[in-house]
């Protein structure tokens, strides 16, 4: 039996000596999503960060096929698409620009024409050439979001809060769009608040919160 | 393999020109306080010309810790460093353009200019050659010292400062290699030492301070 694709073991993460959260187990094989759920400061984040390969766990281990993420570095990084909590937007660059730069990070050198059709699919059609200070708070989500547009797409997304800032129209594309990543084999991690319309049938949730409360 | 350099060196070079006051202002600051010291220390022309190097080489040290700090802070804040850290290219190789980077933004314009500030010093044509020779050596070591210093004191209050405390000492051995070269003339025969000890040391530069800055980004987003 192959190892299912990303797979999480006794993860422990600590933040100025308080523990966030400890013992968290999970894998996640193609086609399934995990919804991280949980209060703020409940270590959402720095478990996404630490999937990422981020950071460094105070216990336990994330494997990406069987192997140690951190160890893995660019090989694992080319099947993963992070979208952070600040959304790595250069507020001096024109929005294609923005995308350039992102994709070139991720290996790839993309035309100024593909990234106008990213951004067009990302809800930002006509809005390319304005420089990104110009945006507006959704606007600027949506252009780090048009690396979901670009193709090839990585296999793992690890998704902060991405539908922060969004207007409803704009929640229900983005979660169409991991509807269909997921279809296509891939995976999603992802934290929220909000309620959405995004309900595969094949995810899982991890709750933090609930998590804290039974080690207590 | 060389591509992750060419384009990190091309969106500095961008972001630069987008906010070309910063990389002016440093300029500008090292041609004033090398035009400070004659007015301060009177026109004498033979103090002067044996000031010249000393003064100029202290200057550019100067002038290049200004522009440290923003090295990686910028990026740090808005998030682009953690997709740099993620990058599916080595990590090094973007560090690297970043030296460059700023070496081009802030090292380069530093050395042309610096023939017309050592004429007010009444240096001669050989000094001056000398003088930009150990510039055009010198100036690309503060880059690169002092990116792995960012990349340490990234992420600590006020780290504007610890940027500038950290880096000035380790610039100590350029600067004296790199005013000595001029003052070597006079005695004689040792500018090719000087000039070559610097090249060493930009050599020995290129090939560690890049892996040292990586490793210290990776351990400030930790």
């Amino acid at each position: 039996m192959t190892p299912p694709a990303l797979q999480v073991r006794g993860l422990a993460c600590e933040r100025g000596r308080r523990r966030l959260f400890e013992g968290v187990d999970f894998a996640l094989s193609e086609g399934e999503a995990l919804w991280l759920a949980g209060g703020n400061g409940s270590g959402k984040t720095s478990l996404l960060r630490l999937l990422a390969g981020l950071g460094l766990p105070a216990a336990g281990e994330v494997l990406w096929r069987g192997r140690p993420v951190r160890e893995l570095r660019e090989d694992f990084h080319r099947q993963l698409l992070y979208c952070g909590h600040a959304a790595g937007i250069k507020d001096d660059l024109a929005a294609w620009e923005n995308l350039c730069c992102s994709a070139a990070l991720s290996g790839h050198r993309i035309s100024r024409t593909q990234a106008e059709g990213a951004l067009e699919l990302a809800g930002l059609a006509g809005l390319a050439a304005l420089p990104s200070h110009a945006l507006s708070q959704g606007q600027r989500r949506r252009v780090s979001l048009a690396r979901l547009y670009l193709e090839p797409l990585p296999t793992l997304l690890l998704l902060d809060e991405p539908f922060t800032a969004l207007d409803a129209r704009g929640v229900l594309e983005l979660a169409g769009r991991i509807a269909v990543h997921l279809d296509n084999g891939g995976i999603a991690v992802y934290t929220t608040h909000q309620a959405h319309g995004l309900r595969p049938q094949n995810q899982q949730l991890l709750d933090l919160d609930a998590l804290a409360g039974e080690a207590a | 393999m060389i591509a992750p350099l060419g384009w990190t060196i091309r969106r500095d070079l961008l972001l630069a020109c987008r906010r070309s006051a910063d990389a002016l202002g440093s300029l500008a600051f090292f041609a004033i306080a090398c035009s400070l010291f004659p007015l301060g220390v009177g026109p004498e022309p033979a103090a002067l010309r044996g000031m010249a190097p000393g003064v100029l080489w202290v200057a550019a040290l100067l002038s290049a810790t200004l522009s440290l700090p923003r090295l990686f802070s910028a990026d740090h804040a808005d998030g682009t460093l953690e997709q740099m850290l993620l990058a599916s290219e080595p990590l090094v190789l973007i560090v690297a353009g970043k030296a460059v980077a700023h070496w081009l933004v802030s090292g380069l314009p530093l050395v042309l200019l610096s023939p017309l500030l050592a004429l007010q010093f009444g240096l001669d044509a050989q000094a001056l050659a000398v003088l930009v020779a150990s510039l055009l050596l010198g100036t690309p070591i503060l880059s690169l010292v002092g990116a792995v210093v960012a990349a340490l004191s990234l992420g600590a209050r006020g780290s504007g400062i610890l940027v500038a405390l950290l880096a000035l000492p380790l610039y100590v051995p350029v600067l004296v290699f790199g005013a000595g070269s001029v003052d070597a003339m006079g005695v004689g025969g040792g500018v090719a030492a000087h000039l070559l000890l610097l090249g060493a040391g930009l050599g020995f530069a290129l090939a560690l301070a890049p892996w040292a800055a990586a490793a210290a980004l990776r351990i400030a987003l930790e």
